[in-house]
């Protein structure tokens, strides 16, 4: 559905997009995960066609957005970073008013937005003004225009950025709603546990550039171990330490507050360790992530 | 339940149907639905602020036009008379202008609206000329309204008169257009505050309150004639007295091309803005 190839975005000097290759196919859900400034944003708004890009190829639907603009954005659901609700509307007016700029007729409009305000849990609130709504319905409200006119792509750019947990999982649960009906799903995000839970396929951004491509399973696979045994010295004690463990599991990653340990058995590794006398201040022994992915990739965490 | 596509009247085939033109990239033909954004937001939240705009006019033809007026030699409504044009054409100018600056200023950095309007299928040619639509609408209605208090006052001599109400709309127009272009340069309120700054001498030296001929040398008073305020108050005198004739087509000419020039520049400041 979405083919980039060299996509490249620049803003003066700075180079936010720097020659990338990708493809969303039907009905996946494809993520695009990365630290703050790493393209992400930049990404969507270029698939969004609400930036031109500066050079490469991108084509939407077999169609190119810098030519096509409002056609292709009549295919996709957008769902911006910051909730930019009509704070001047009510909710039901927010929905109403939006599918009018699409066009859409009045009596196909009054339809969905029942089944919107079901979907996104807001029949009680459909009178009320946006500045009465929680941060969570606030972003219910935004994915439910974004559905008006039954896209066949959402774009999501960092869903649950400033949710708290049970907001993030009522969310999450739409989503996956949605994909279950076959809407295509791209999203971006900082949060590994949100990625691994979402996308069936992600790209790991940094700098403007593309580190890596797969599922969550197989980056894990590929880029880190199965388990991963994370030892605390104190910080004073980490650098230290680190040299006394050359040679305990697959691979050793020094942090500023511990060390983690890349092995495919965590408990196996905390043993030797005891054996050589040092007394980690505390243990963990945890499943690899996509954090562990990039901070291999990258030498940096995602959240900083 | 049916997220994709269920009618035929999808939001891809509407907007299909304007693929061929040469405009499709920035305009989708539906600034209606802007338009009515607006009415919804009127009822919603700003009915008290659209309301007071009708006002300003009346309470200057009430201090300036029999305040001052009395202070004067012959009839106390004679004053009041000159001044009338001015104060619609003014008003035409200042609700045009709020419009365009602050509510635009506002809708584009605060409330992000127009960013949301570029994520569906409308173009930034739409949200312009919705915008502008409603600077319009506004001061239709307070033409109308102006009129419907003036006119019993005996204070409209011609006619002619009742053409000022479309010269309002014209003049909104043009300063509207251009207004919103300026708007989209404009970073924070210190710069807004700028926008006064320029229109508020304008006010007071367009010769709204006395014949600038009579008043200033010859070259000050072709830097007035120049600029928009002075037209907009030629063009509704001239209407209001019924001395009309070629220059009336000048003034009219004029705004036509402000507002042809306005709207390519404001487009052009959108699409910069918004799809860059």
């Amino acid at each position: 559905m979405i083919v980039a190839s060299k996509l490249t975005k620049t803003y003066g000097e700075f180079v936010a997009v720097d020659g990338i290759d990708f493809e969303v196919k039907r009905g996946e859900s494809f993520g695009i995960l990365g630290p703050n400034g790493a393209g992400k944003s930049t990404t969507m708004k270029m698939i969004a066609a609400t930036s031109q890009r500066t050079s490469g190829e991108l084509v939407i639907l077999g169609k190119d957005p810098d030519k096509k603009g409002p056609e292709i954005r009549a295919h996709l659901g957008v769902v911006p970073q910051q909730d930019l609700v009509d704070r001047e509307l009510k909710v039901w007016e927010n929905l109403y008013v939006y599918g009018r700029y699409f066009g859409l007729k009045r009596g196909f409009i009054l339809k969905k937005i029942e089944e919107l305000l079901d979907f996104a849990q807001l029949q009680e609130k459909r009178n009320s003004k946006t500045d009465e709504l929680s941060g969570g319905m606030k972003r219910r409200l935004t994915i439910a225009r974004g559905l008006i006119n039954e896209p066949e792509i959402l774009l999501l750019d960092e869903p649950t950025t400033g949710l708290d947990p049970q907001a993030r999982h009522i969310l999450w649960d739409r989503l996956f709603r949605l994909k279950e009906v076959g809407v295509t799903l791209v999203i971006t995000t900082h949060y590994m546990d949100e990625a691994e839970q979402l996308c069936d396929r992600l790209v790991v951004m940094d700098k403007g550039k593309i580190m890596a491509e797969g599922s969550p399973a197989e980056l894990i696979k590929k880029y880190s171990s199965k388990e991963v045994l994370e030892v605390r010295f104190g910080s004073a004690n980490n650098e230290q330490v680190a040299k006394d463990l050359a040679g305990i599991g697959e691979r050793l990653e020094i942090l500023p507050d511990r060390i983690l340990v890349y092995s495919a058995n965590g408990e196996k590794e905390l043993e030797k360790i005891v054996k050589k006398g040092l007394k980690p201040v505390t243990s963990l022994v945890r499943r690899s992530s996509l954090e562990d992915v990039f901070l291999r990739l990258t030498g940096r965490s995602l959240v900083e | 339940m049916s997220i994709i596509n269920a009618t035929v009247d999808t939001a891809v085939a509407i907007a299909e149907r304007r693929s061929n033109k040469a405009t499709a990239g920035v305009y989708a033909g539906r600034s209606g639905s802007v338009l009515m954004r607006n009415f919804y937001a009127l009822k919603t939240s700003n009915a008290v602020a659209v309301i007071s705009g009708f006002f300003e006019p009346v309470l200057y033809l009430l201090s300036f036009g029999y305040g001052i007026g009395s202070l004067m030699e012959g009839e106390a409504s004679a004053y009041a008379m000159y001044i009338m044009p001015a104060l619609l054409a003014t008003s035409a100018m200042n609700g045009a202008i709020y419009d365009s600056t602050w509510n635009v200023y506002f809708k584009m950095h605060f409330g992000k609206l127009y960013q949301s309007m570029m994520s569906t299928s409308l173009g930034p040619l739409d949200v312009a000329l919705g915008e502008i639509g409603w600077a319009l609408l506004r001061g239709l209605v307070y033409a109308i309204g102006f009129m419907i208090v003036v006119t019993p006052l005996g204070l409209v001599t011609s006619w002619w008169g009742l053409m000022a109400i479309p010269a309002a709309v014209l003049i909104a127009f043009g300063f509207a257009s251009v207004g919103m272009g300026v708007t989209s340069y404009l970073k924070n309120f210190q710069q807004m505050n700028w926008v006064n700054f320029v229109l508020l001498p304008m006010f007071l030296f367009s010769g709204a309150f006395f014949d600038i001929t009579k008043a200033y040398p010859d070259f000050i008073v072709w830097i007035i004639q120049a600029l928009p305020l002075w037209q907009a108050i030629e063009l509704v005198r001239g209407l209001m007295t019924g001395a009309v004739g070629l220059a009336t087509l000048g003034h009219v000419l004029y705004f036509v091309v402000m507002i042809v020039v306005g709207l390519v520049f404001t487009t052009k400041r959108l699409t910069a803005l918004f799809l860059r």
